[in-house]
């Protein structure tokens, strides 16, 4: 066989192998956001919606729609794609991945397309739920997948690294679980920074989740906390150093290689 | 036989200060069987592991097919087929579906009919549908060579392939590597197994410390390196060799019942018909005798503990 400049088999064969084991777990891939998102509305829509009616002129309930999405996409693509690269690490079976014609970038592009694949799949799945509860009005729907693959190829890209970084599944879940998930609760998911005191409004701007609930939420409603292009910007700071960063592990082999 | 490997200058020390090879210098032929032997940590499976990309060489040159392995790792890695030493497989996916895979990923169309022909070779094709994790150690390995030989490589390495598996396995596994080699594929083999080497190869390499302390055609080795040994048993026990035998490298085991000659079997003389000449003349009987040829192993073992010795 000749050498191919870009092996779109190998590409082809890790993207499906990834997207069918999602597939094996799809009952509780659909059915998990789906409850969450419903428990969400019930617990924050009907109890804290009867005492906040409205932020910036939306209903509270369809206000935490993007934040909602963007919490699950964020968990979701960290868990995904950390946990592609991370098993066959502690199976052992990389050996076939390190020994394989294939690049970098296509072990990337396919380890990544897949893992950001379902999480895109995922927030549609929540875009729907919860449109049951509330109406959903999206006033930029192309910025709005835009934003939304952007943000789910970088945190894809984040997980790809945690699960290289990770020596084992207790350290896989360390950053989402510390990290993450904390950044995303006090970076505005569930309200507008505005609402926050003046000095806290400025701690808050330090954390870099802010800037991706706030764009994502403009697309929908013309609104943010922060001007949508820093929003874009920090966006694309983040995609470009976790890419900067896969492409260091790759060079160097960092904890894929002896 | 032109070169489809040629190792120059090989070295590598791990991160750990660890010098696993130590400037290896190999040429392995197009459609050969070479077998690697070595003592555990040897350096055997660092060897093939750089060879097949797995791990970083930190000086010298691999090239496979005329490529190099850094440089064109696409058009070399697409030409080797890898059969680990340890178990690993995935857990959750049927075994056609594992194979199928690894055949993409190493940049191949997709073929059912070679998954076919590779599956049924290995008794694999009943229990394609099967999920791997239901499988047993013997029948995972088949799944491991499987996924090796799925996308046709030229040039396949067995590091360790018939450890733990039963006999049964073991003779399917090596009727399946003569045909292959029947078939034009260069194999390369780690065994502990030094009879199958004996049997199966057609040159032997030894690393013993990181070093290639021989490479040679299998007879030739055992002809050059082999001993023979000439056991004669006495009808009166002696206390000691008696003058007059110094011509002859001789021993006296079994309480003096028995007198070992050992020769080396690639001279034309082996001083036999005189040494039973003088036995002869001395007046000292023998009930039997019988010779024995010097094994694979025993040519192994005395290689590298001679090696091994010298370092300590």
């Amino acid at each position: 066989m000749s050498a191919v400049a870009f092996n779109r088999h190998g590409v082809w064969a890790i993207y499906r192998f990834e997207m069918a084991r999602f597939l094996r777990t799809l009952l509780q891939s659909v059915l998990t956001p789906v409850i969450t998102t419903s428990l969400y509305f019930v617990v924050f829509g009907a109890a804290i919606g009867a005492r906040i009616t409205e932020v910036d002129g939306v209903p509270y309930g369809a206000f935490i729609v993007p934040g909602l999405i963007m919490l699950s996409v964020f968990m979701e693509s960290i868990s995904n794609a950390s946990f592609g690269i991370h098993f066959p690490k502690y199976t052992g079976t990389i050996y076939e991945l390190l020994s394989a014609p294939v690049s970098a970038f296509e072990v990337v592009l396919a380890y990544v397309g897949a893992a950001a694949t379902k999480s895109v799949g995922l927030a549609l799945i929540i875009l729907a739920t919860a449109s049951v509860f509330v109406p959903i009005q999206i006033l930029h729907p192309v910025w709005m997948v835009a934003f939304l693959v952007l943000t789910a190829v970088t945190f894809c890209l984040f997980g790809f690294i945690i699960g290289i970084w990770a020596k084992n599944f207790e350290q896989l879940q360390l950053v989402p679980m510390l990290i993450v998930t904390p950044l995303t609760f006090l970076g505005g998911a569930f309200y507008s920074i505005d609402m926050l005191p003046p000095a806290w409004r400025t701690v808050t701007l330090f954390n870099p989740v802010v800037y991706l609930i706030s764009g994502f939420r403009w697309t929908f409603f013309g609104s943010a906390d922060v001007d949508v292009g820093v929003s874009l910007a920090m966006t694309l700071v983040f995609l470009l150093t976790c890419l900067g960063l896969v492409a260091w592990i790759f060079r160097t082999g960092y904890r894929l290689k002896n | 036989m032109r070169s489809i490997i040629s190792i120059s200058g090989l070295t590598k020390t791990y991160a750990s200060g660890q010098h696993a090879l130590k400037h290896v210098s190999l040429e392995i032929r197009e459609g050969e069987i070479l077998a690697l032997l070595g003592p555990n940590g040897a350096g055997k499976t660092t060897l093939i592991s750089i060879i097949c990309g797995i791990v970083t060489p930190t000086s010298g040159t691999v090239l496979v097919d005329g490529n190099d392995i850094l440089r064109d790792y696409r058009a070399t890695r697409s030409k080797i087929g890898l059969v680990p030493q340890e178990l690993m497989t995935d857990a959750f996916e049927t075994v056609g579906a594992t194979a199928s895979f690894s055949r993409g990923l190493f940049g191949c169309a997709p073929n059912p009919k070679h998954i076919e022909g590779v599956l049924r070779d290995l008794s694999l094709w009943d229990r394609r549908n099967d999920i791997i994790m239901t499988l047993s150690g013997g029948m995972k390995r088949r799944v491991m060579i499987a996924k090796a030989l799925s996308h046709e490589p030229r040039i396949l390495f067995l590091d360790e392939p018939t450890a733990g598996v039963d006999v049964e396995l073991r003779r399917d596994m090596w009727a399946l590597v003569r045909r292959l080699r029947d078939n034009g594929v260069t194999i390369i083999l780690t065994t502990h197994y030094i009879d199958e080497a004996e049997e199966m190869a057609d040159r032997i390499g030894v690393i013993s410390q990181g070093e290639l302390i021989v490479v040679e055609d299998k007879n030739r080795l055992m002809r050059k390196l082999g001993k023979k040994q000439l056991t004669l048993h006495l009808q009166e026990p002696m206390t000691s060799i008696p003058a007059g035998f110094e011509a002859w490298k001789l021993a006296l085991n079994a309480g003096g019942l028995e007198l070992e000659y050992t020769f080396d079997a690639s001279e034309e003389q082996t001083g036999i018909p005189a040494l039973l000449r003088r036995l002869s003349e001395l007046g000292i009987g023998f009930k039997d005798l019988n010779t024995r040829q010097s094994s694979l192993e025993d040519i192994f073992v005395s290689l590298v503990s001679e090696r091994e010795g010298f370092r300590r």
